[in-house]
């Protein structure tokens, strides 16, 4: 057992990028939980936002533009869930399921022909003088900008649900759709927007994946990731905060397991592998022991007519 | 007359179909544990399912499902696959042990392949490769080639395949190098690949300049590259796109000629259970190139590993060699034998660590 071979520093660091991609996908989610709708197919946004993503940036060379083309191509499928469920009135746990499907084999079609292909390389942001300190530079100065991306729009989300007029209406059609309905308020309308931000945040998280964590493009390589986001959003208790802190918990436990393995530390593996799982629940259930729970109109249509 | 001409026809008829259903192609099913795209593992197993459809053409036709869970799962899958009407069917993982075993007790006539597994049945045969022998020819390159001493080694499940792996790389690693140090990291998993990254990442992290993986996609390579000044080795695939460096070398998985012999057998008749273990020699594994990130002399000494291993001069686990509690397991030149690594549970004396329950 060694424990000095693990550089805390860059132990740090490297949660950071491995909880990135959750955290994307569940601040999208959050929003669209917030507005009422359960959408189960952000496993499936997420990897055709990785495969869009890494597809566009390997034939701009540019990395940014793919982020963008994962954000309109996680949009886009959740444009199909906003279809079924807002127009076609269809149910909502069955339609985000088979968006998870047909994403998965969407992706694979269209990843085929860039299996094994690098991608353009992201430039890790530099800032003269800050990215050089010790200890705190690689940790908060050293990342790429998606990263900083993902921690803005959590703030965001929170200032906007929290402070706006925008977060209230959004939150009032999540807890009685016919209230908001009565007063005035375009719930499908609200709605339809909250499930395209969710899609392209998924979007995002999946290109983060493809191009950043990884990089390169496989089948199936979001390996389960967008599972891990709705059930963060829920131990979350549907707050911006606490999705950061849990995605930083399961990404930073990850790493510390594998490090812990490495380093060959007498706990059986076993337990190390279960720990982000464990660890990251136990925490988030302590947490929302309080009285929050969820938007009370999560998971049921609205319809004007009834 | 009319009867007789009806009944005419009708038997041409009956003559015809009865012809097309001689016609009738062998039916040959695969059940891959990973996405045919993986770029490793799985899309080796592909590769030979697609040689066998050109070797046979219409003779023969071919239906496979990806991505099949380890497990129940797999007996579903394996199940729906004979009621389907195959005659053959490959299960690729050594998680689908026991649901082909099974599955095959239900269906008698279904001639069934597994592979790296250990249990066979009238109609169930066994088939692996001697990967262990291109860990040896891995474990040389690497030995000479650390600079840190640190070998990280992403392993996936703690099965005897891959101790057998993690054993050989370790002793013709040490044989070059007597300070090498290997630093295992189980994922438990055979394909994630932002968890296969990240365990590279974490063993670049702790001064590993050599990675090997007995996972199966390219994520640790990216890693690797990522780092730089670090080498990595293609697993199950050539994984060439990597090359010449962080890839410097590779072990292929060839199952092409297997699976042409035992869809022939099938179409014969001749197909009987049986264990088949081949390495090198016979050519179900493949070497990748060694790249020039490869020193020559080290390249030499490499491929004359690779030569004894394949002409059988050499084997692999030749003693003296102890287990890893220093107990004596090999006396002097004395070779394992089949069965004890077939089911390799132990550590060789030197590495570090447990091997997890």
């Amino acid at each position: 057992m060694d424990l000095s071979a693990i550089n805390p520093v860059l132990l740090i660091a490297s949660l950071m990028v491995a909880a990135t991609p959750l955290l994307f996908a569940a601040i999208g989610e959050l929003v669209v939980e917030k507005s009422g709708v359960l959408n189960l197919g952000v496993e499936g946004m997420m990897i055709v936002g990785a495969v869009a993503g890494f597809a566009t940036a390997v034939e701009s060379g540019s990395p940014l533009l793919g982020f963008v083309a994962a954000a309109g191509a996680g949009a886009a499928l959740s444009v199909l869930f906003a279809i079924l469920t807002q127009y076609a009135q269809a149910n909502q746990v069955a339609s985000g399921l088979s968006l998870t499907l047909f994403g998965l084999g969407l992706s694979a079609l269209m990843g085929q022909s860039y299996v094994g292909i690098k991608p353009p390389q992201m430039e890790k942001i530099n800032i003269p003088g800050l990215s050089d300190l010790p200890v705190i530079g690689p940790i908060l100065f050293g990342h790429d900008l998606m990263l900083y991306v993902a921690i803005a729009v959590i703030a965001a989300v929170w200032a906007v649900l929290k402070f706006s007029r925008i977060g209230l209406v959004l939150r009032a059609v999540g807890e009685n759709h016919d209230a908001a309905h009565a007063l005035g308020y375009k719930v499908v309308r609200i709605r339809i927007l909250a499930i395209l931000f969710g899609g392209a945040c998924a979007g995002l998280g999946g290109a983060y994946i493809s191009l950043i964590r990884v990089p390169q493009w496989t089948e199936g390589m979001t390996a389960g990731i967008g599972w891990i986001a709705l059930a963060l959003v829920v131990f979350a208790s549907w707050k911006p905060w606490r999705v950061l802190l849990g995605a930083y918990l399961f990404g930073g436990v990850t790493v510390v397991q594998l490090n812990l393995q490495a380093a060959g530390v007498a706990i059986p593996v076993e337990y190390l592998a279960m720990s982000p799982y464990l660890i990251t629940i136990l925490v988030l259930v302590i947490l929302s022991a309080d009285k929050s729970s969820a938007p009370a109109a999560l998971g049921r249509n609205f319809h004007a007519a009834r | 007359m009319k009867l007789t001409n009806l009944m005419t026809s009708a038997a041409v008829a009956l003559g015809l179909a009865t012809a097309a259903l001689a016609e009738d192609p062998t039916k040959v099913g695969f059940v891959y544990v990973g996405p045919v795209g993986d770029g490793g593992w799985t899309y080796e197993h592909d590769q030979a399912r697609k040689a066998v459809v050109e070797e046979f053409g219409d003779k023969v036709e071919t239906v496979y499902v990806e991505s099949v869970a380890e497990g129940p799962d797999a007996e579903r899958v394996i199940t729906q696959m004979a009621l389907q009407g195959a005659d053959l069917i490959f299960t690729t993982s050594f998680g689908y042990m026991d649901p082909t075993i099974n599955v095959a007790a239900k269906f008698p006539d279904v001639k069934f392949e597994h592979a790296t597994g250990y249990k066979n049945a009238d109609n169930v045969s066994t088939y692996s490769a001697r990967f262990y022998e291109g860990r040896a020819v891995q474990g040389t390159i690497a030995g000479h080639m650390t600079k840190s001493n640190v070998v990280g080694y992403i392993g996936s499940y703690p099965i005897p395949e891959v101790i057998r792996g993690i054993n050989s790389a370790y002793i013709h690693a040490k044989k070059v190098n007597p300070d090498v140090e290997f630093k295992i990291v189980w994922a438990f998993t055979w394909f994630d690949p932002a968890k296969e990254a990240d365990a590279a990442k974490v063993l670049i992290e702790q001064g590993a300049d050599v990675i090997l993986q007995h996972t199966d996609s390219t994520a640790p390579q990216a890693a690797a590259q990522a780092a730089g000044n670090v080498i990595t080795f293609g697993q199950a695939s050539d994984m060439a796109e990597y090359a010449p460096s962080p890839r410097v070398s590779s072990i292929i998985d060839n199952w092409a000629p297997y699976y042409i012999a035992r869809t022939q057998a099938v179409m014969d008749g001749t197909w009987e259970s049986k264990s088949t273990w081949d390495g090198i020699g016979a050519g179900m594994v493949g070497i990748g190139e060694i790249t020039d990130a490869v020193p020559a002399d080290v390249k030499e000494a490499a491929l004359a590993i690779k030569a004894s291993l394949a002409d059988g001069s050499y084997h692999a686990f030749t003693g003296p060699l102890n287990k890893q509690d220093g107990s004596a397991w090999l006396a002097e030149g004395e070779t394992a034998d089949d069965g004890t690594l077939a089911g390799m549970n132990f550590y060789v004396e030197g590495i570090e660590g447990d091997i997890p329950q």
